[in-house]
């Protein structure tokens, strides 16, 4: 398709009930649709002739620890061809277990090794789920936003046992997170009262 | 009487001078064909995305840097054209200029190191270190323009932390007069050497449908004939205004890959050379005090300035709610960077995506069914560099 516009309105009237939002900003498209509907998003994508989403950019997960349906999916494609850049992204509860696209892109593999590393999400279908970029042994999944800056443990060389032990994080001095929030804007009593007066107007 | 063979398994690394790093590849051999090879990465993961969200916008510069760390400063491209395009803010023209001349030297920092490296791994001695010389150059330009000679910090959300020294100018074009012989120098040790080109030629063939399968960017592509360059189909800051050809291979082999990157060393010169002729006197960051800290000078004098300077280096900027994808050609590829921002001064959310992550991801697929000795020679022209495949 020539321009977003039409992408949308073509990926609209031929995925009809697969797509529950789509909207154009930044000069890309962004879809929301479901878990059931990921695989056949993804072929329709990548083998119609008005879209041809040849390349699976990325995968990612974004983690809102607060709402019912944790984890926000990511997927980044790209068409050479249209030269379009489009993303389509949907939520899932934190133990649901996810359609894998390596049978689409096969460079789907690691991207979901990484997730399922980072995330600790788990694709169904998938030829060869491991951790891929934390330690032999390592536990818990670092991106999620309840994973502590400072993590779990920590390794050394132990010259007593003549190998490399892992052990429970000590620090001198543990993390400091400042809070800066503060008067930048106007005090919290002065904001209120702004937003009183947009709201008069 | 029958006998079992077995195939034998191969630990290649983690500690291997033709490994480019890092990595631990486990080999499949049956007598010295590769069966299969896996990689296992993440030696050298240091949680950057994690790193970024605990810090502020400004702060989250320097982690860039640490990457690809052959070509830091464009990777930091990537993440201040995204925070620019949530801030909706504009560019001086002299910024992006700067901005460029210093990308297109990471571009020639990257593929000296690789083009010398890959002959290093083949067995060529000489280029590396006519090309380290060139890289030593390089990067007293970078240490003169930032400060340091590695990871620079210097790429700002709307435009560069300081304007270029004096004589600077001069003499990074006095390089683009001298630098086009040094690659005439290279070449003429590689391109026609028979021991070279029976090393690569054939080597690692990547076809045009595996390349977008696997999602490979940048020379990787490009060695397999398809014209795509973010430079030029997705353009950012002023390489529009630029006149710059895209070299593309053949055949999708090693060796057309190492034309390709020797052609773009000479592509990346014209466009220094350029920038450097159109480049004017002005302002070399936004003028919002709300975003780039004042001038020193000005801290002494007014009120605003001080509170502006106290504000920035506290808290930071805020960057109102959004989520962008922007992506940048790295010298190894699409370098991207996905950032969600939630209203604060910290983002909520910073995917790097790596180009050498796709490409190291395809090992075994180009390995398979090549001898032991053709690792090395397929891995070096992948470009690999671990500071971006772990991040």
């Amino acid at each position: 398709m020539k321009s977003l516009e039409d992408l949308e309105k073509k990926i609209n009237s031929e995925l009809t009930t697969k797509i529950n939002n789509t909207e154009i900003k930044h000069n890309q498209i962004y879809i929301e649709t479901d878990k059931e509907d990921m695989v056949d998003v993804a072929i329709f994508l990548k083998t119609n002739q008005d879209t041809k989403f040849r390349q699976l950019i990325d995968i990612t997960v974004v983690d809102y620890p607060e709402q019912n349906q944790r984890f926000q999916l990511v997927y980044l494609f790209l068409s050479h061809e249209f030269n379009q850049r489009l993303i389509v992204k949907y939520s899932i509860a934190e133990n649901e277990v996810i359609p894998s696209l390596t049978s689409i892109f096969p460079s789907a593999n690691w991207m979901e090794r990484e997730v399922f590393d980072m995330y600790g999400v788990s694709f169904k279908d998938h030829p060869d789920l491991r951790r891929i970029l934390t330690d032999y042994g390592f536990e818990g999944h670092p991106l999620r936003k309840d994973f502590p800056l400072t993590g779990h443990s920590e390794v050394r060389y132990s010259e007593e046992q003549k190998k490399v032990i892992s052990e429970p994080v000590k620090l001198e001095q543990n993390y400091r997170n400042f809070d800066y929030e503060s008067p930048w804007e106007g005090t919290k009593y002065i904001k209120e009262e702004i937003q009183n007066n947009d709201k008069k107007n | 009487m029958t006998k079992k063979i077995k195939n034998l398994n191969l630990n290649f690394g983690p500690q291997h001078p033709a490994a480019h790093g890092v990595l631990r590849l486990i080999l499949e051999l049956d007598g010295e064909v590769v069966e299969k090879a896996d990689p296992h990465i993440g030696l050298l993961h240091r949680g950057t995305e994690k790193l970024i969200e605990n810090k502020t916008y400004m702060q989250a510069v320097p982690y860039f840097d640490r990457l690809d760390y052959v070509a830091p400063m464009n990777q930091e491209h990537a993440f201040a054209l995204a925070v620019e395009k949530i801030l909706k803010i504009d560019v001086p023209i002299r910024a992006q200029y700067i901005r460029v001349i210093f990308c297109e030297i990471g571009r020639i920092l990257s593929h000296i190191l690789n083009v010398t490296t890959q002959a290093l791994d083949v067995g060529a001695l000489t280029p590396s270190l006519w090309g380290f010389e060139e890289r030593e150059t390089l990067m007293t330009f970078y240490e003169r323009a930032s400060g340091s000679r590695l990871h620079a910090n210097y790429f700002r959300a709307g435009g560069v932390h300081q304007d270029l020294p004096k004589g600077l100018e001069e003499d990074i074009a006095k390089f683009c007069t001298t630098f086009p012989k040094i690659i005439n120098d290279l070449e003429s040790l590689l391109t026609d050497n028979r021991i070279f080109k029976q090393r690569n030629v054939d080597i690692g063939v990547v076809t045009k449908e595996d390349a977008l399968d696997y999602s490979f960017s940048g020379v990787m592509i490009r060695g397999s004939g398809v014209p795509w360059d973010l430079r030029k189909s997705q353009p950012y800051d002023c390489y529009e205004s630029l006149d710059f050809k895209i070299p593309v291979g053949k055949n999708g082999d090693c060796y057309d890959r190492y034309l390709c990157r020797i052609e773009e060393m000479k592509e990346s010169v014209s466009i220094i050379k350029q920038c450097l002729a159109k480049m004017e006197k002005g302002p070399i960051k936004s003028l919002d005090g709300k975003i780039s800290p004042p001038p020193k000078a000005e801290i002494k004098q007014s009120m605003e300035a001080l509170i502006h300077h106290f504000k920035l280096f506290t808290e930071g900027y805020r960057v109102p709610k959004d989520e962008i994808y922007t992506a940048v050609e790295a010298p190894k590829g699409e370098f991207g960077v996905y950032l969600i921002s939630d209203g604060s001064s910290k983002p909520y959310k910073c995917k790097i995506r790596a180009p050498g992550f796709s490409h190291l991801q395809s090992m075994d697929y180009l390995i398979k069914g090549h001898m032991l000795a053709d690792v090395p020679a397929v891995l070096g022209s992948l470009d690999i560099v671990f500071g971006e495949v772990d991040r």
